[in-house]
């Protein structure tokens, strides 16, 4: 967008306080240096630098700034969406009659999340963190997962997949709900090979989810996938003032973590985007990626991709597989094409290097 | 017993006055002291805090919003995003966290389109949103010494000339027959209460929008009371004055500059509302607005002059008097729109609003005694027709000019 450094961006950060942090990011991302190609590569093509954060400080007054004022401390939260996006916790493995048995623990508890830079959401979360832990086991395995409710409210897990009604995880039906300092172990083979999700069932249904308590639960096929720089981002939204609908949206919980810090991917390396819709209170989610298409296997439960596509929509609640290799280095911008929840959050870049 | 009471009574006898006056104070002073320093026990907040926030004053520069907010609330109130039309923008602000009727300055950055509707969201610390409507975008006028320049004239051009105009109606009044003059005071009358209730309106209409800890709409009340009394006792002054110097004359024109003063009070919150609202952008100073004004203004020339119309001679230096009556009652229009567009702020404006309601109430208790008829009567059949036709006069001319 622009190569020359903007008087207007160095008198800002001298302003100090809220503005100095919001002007910090375009600043860092001016006076870096790039790997040498990506700058050759943005100088040649006038490309490279769309978007990000700096439209707000150009030379014309009347230009739209993207994103935040400020950034999230991971410290605060205790987790940082960066690492949530390749983080799987694959559980304690265990043999059990000549079969493989994966053991996770699970805790809920109520904790205060800073959602947007700044901005505090009373939530409900599994293990800390929005998501929860993305769960991973391979097909016909067992799961056992040791579930503690530390929270002060009744919850459950539910999971997506094929399982007897005890292991549901629904207030109606034994056990039911799992009150305040109770605990319970929910086991159940890991099929059908897929993506999945799990969250809690208690009633009301839509605040349970809506307040944290979800995430992401990853079958793999038995022959495995092909080796793949492999990604969670779970699509959520936050109702801070309790209007029923979503002031902020992101992925991986915090309002462009991914904009304000792209996610670096390497050129040409397979890319697998585990991608679940967790939405409450809007109807649809969507993604879209910037400048490259990608394979799309809904609910990852076959092997052949159905769709070569760069644009999905994804119902509460659905979820799929993308795969995808980018040709050309740059940052390459990912969001909803649902252009209200990109312009409240859920916006992002890939930064592809060589 | 009541030996114990004549001692207290006693002893307080003995010291001075003021202590003894000071005595509940300082008891006072110590429970309270006691309770502060126990960390006032049991009174914890229940629950989440308080966020109450008001948008006192909106400015639109180009790619610019500046709005001007108050908290309106018991408790701090920390703003850390904004959101304009579902989408977060970049904004820099005064204050982190607003103390309890603080005030913060927010300027946000966004490339607004003229004419078209913004809905401003604050988003706080602990999620709650404060949404603020921009109607119609349309840029703030700077305020150069042209802007004020426009201003002052709009303010001569509904305030200073039509009640100038009105007035040149007092040779005819002189000449016409006593009952009429009668019939114009009644008519003032009629005038005046639609000014009041008018005044009482729009003053809780504006104190509505403004922040609600500082009074809202009960500073109209307030501004009212204050204005009744206080003219009261002007006149009491005026009347004591009079009666030293000589008695002929001095009823009427006295009458006549408390009209005078009523509607300048009243034109003060006029021009105010003028003001505030071209500052805004949400009014075009047409000409029809104008017409309007004049129009209507000048009915309030002929309130000034009906009280000194009453058959005797006209006193010497009659014109330089009734020039300032006219500017009394005309040029707080001006002073208005000024206030209004450089520093409007909705409980100023309400609390001016009352004053005027007040001032025209005490004014139309000064001029009902010229209405009774040859019985008393202060509601007779004359004096009842002329105040339903200053209502209905004011109605109608009213219609011209609703911002």
């Amino acid at each position: 967008m622009k190569e020359l450094p903007d008087p207007k961006i160095s008198r800002r950060k001298l302003l100090g306080g809220v503005a100095g942090a919001a002007a910090a990011v375009p600043v860092l991302h001016e006076l870096v240096p790039h790997q040498g190609f990506h700058d050759q590569f943005a100088r040649a093509t006038g490309r490279g630098h769309a978007g990000h954060g700096s439209g707000g400080h150009g030379p014309n007054a009347g230009s739209a700034h993207s994103g935040a004022i400020g950034t999230v401390d991971p410290a605060v939260n205790g987790f940082d969406p960066h690492a949530i996006l390749r983080d799987f916790d694959r559980g304690k493995v265990k043999r059990e009659g000549g079969r493989t048995v994966r053991e996770f623990e699970i805790v809920a508890e109520d904790r205060e999340i800073e959602i947007a830079p700044g901005v505090k959401f009373a939530a409900w979360a599994y293990n800390g963190r929005i998501p929860g832990p993305t769960l991973r086991a391979t097909e016909g395995e067992r799961v056992r997962i040791n579930f503690v409710n530390a929270s002060s409210h009744p919850h459950t897990m539910h999971f997506h997949g094929i399982h007897v009604a005890r292991m549901d995880g629904v207030p109606q039906t034994p056990p039911g709900n799992i009150d305040p300092g109770r605990h319970f172990t929910y086991e159940f083979d890991a099929e059908p090979f897929g993506l999945h999700l799990y969250h809690c069932h208690s009633v009301p249904l839509a605040d349970h989810i809506a307040k944290g308590l979800y995430g992401a639960f990853i079958v793999d096929p038995k022959g495995g996938r092909p080796k793949a720089d492999e990604q969670v981002m779970v699509m959520n939204g936050f109702d801070t003032n309790f209007d029923r609908e979503n002031e902020v949206y992101a992925v991986n919980t915090v309002a462009f973590a991914y904009h304000d810090e792209p996610i670096r991917v390497k050129r040409g390396e397979l890319v697998r985007l585990y991608i679940v819709n967790i939405l409450e209170f809007d109807l649809l989610n969507s993604f879209h990626v910037h400048a490259n298409f990608f394979d799309w296997y809904p609910t990852g439960t076959k092997l052949e991709a159905r769709d070569f596509t760069d644009t999905v929509i994804l119902g509460q609640g659905e979820r799929g597989i993308a795969e995808l290799r980018f040709p050309y280095p740059g940052d390459y911008m990912f969001h909803a094409h649902v252009s209200e929840f990109a312009d409240l959050g859920w916006m992002g870049f890939f930064r592809v290097e060589d | 017993m009541e030996a114990g009471q004549a001692t207290v009574e006693g002893a307080a006898r003995r010291l001075p006055a003021w202590l003894v006056g000071l005595l509940p104070l300082a008891l006072l002073g110590i429970a309270i002291g006691l309770f502060v320093s126990l960390g006032a026990p049991g009174l914890d907040r229940n629950g989440v805090p308080v966020e109450e926030l008001s948008v006192e004053r909106t400015v639109l520069r180009p790619g610019e919003i500046e709005l001007t907010v108050r908290n309106d609330g018991p408790d701090a109130v920390g703003i850390r995003q904004v959101l304009v039309n579902d989408a977060f923008v970049a904004f820099e602000q005064t204050s982190d966290d607003i103390d309890r009727l603080g005030g913060d300055m927010m300027t946000i950055q966004y490339p607004w389109i003229e004419g078209e509707a913004y809905a401003v969201k604050l988003l706080t610390a602990t999620g709650a949103t404060f949404e603020h409507a921009i109607g119609a975008a349309a840029e703030t006028p700077e305020a150069d010494v042209g802007f004020y320049g426009l201003m002052a004239l709009v303010g001569i051009y509904v305030g200073l000339i039509p009640v100038a105009i009105g007035m040149l109606w007092l040779p005819w009044v002189r000449r016409i027959d006593p009952r009429w003059v009668q019939f114009l005071l009644a008519l003032t009358i009629g005038l005046l209460a639609f000014l009041g209730v008018d005044a009482l309106l729009e003053g809780s209409e504006i104190a509505a929008g403004g922040p609600q800890a500082l009074g809202g709409a009960s500073l109209v009340f307030l501004g009212a009371g204050i204005a009744y009394l206080g003219l009261a006792g002007v006149d009491g002054w005026l009347r004591g004055r009079g009666e030293r110097a000589q008695a002929g004359g001095a009823g009427p024109w006295r009458l006549a500059f408390l009209v005078a003063l009523g509607i300048g009070l009243h034109n003060l919150g006029e021009g105010l509302a003028i003001g505030s609202a071209y500052a805004i952008g949400s009014l075009a100073l047409g000409a029809a607005l104008i017409v309007g004004f004049a129009l209507h203004n000048t009915t309030e020339g002929l309130a000034i002059v009906a009280p000194v119309a009453k058959g005797e001679r006209p006193p010497k230096r009659s014109l330089p008097r009734l020039a300032g009556l006219g500017v009394l009652a005309g040029a707080p229009a001006i002073l208005g729109t000024w206030i209004g567009a450089s520093a409007f702020d909705p409980s100023l404006a309400a609390l001016l609003f009352g004053l005027g309601a007040g001032a025209i109430a005490q004014v139309i208790v000064q001029i009902a005694p010229s209405v009774r008829d040859a019985g008393g009567r202060l509601l007779n059949p004359l004096a009842s027709s002329g105040m339903v036709a200053g209502v209905l006069l004011m109605y109608a001319t009213g219609l011209l000019i609703s911002l």
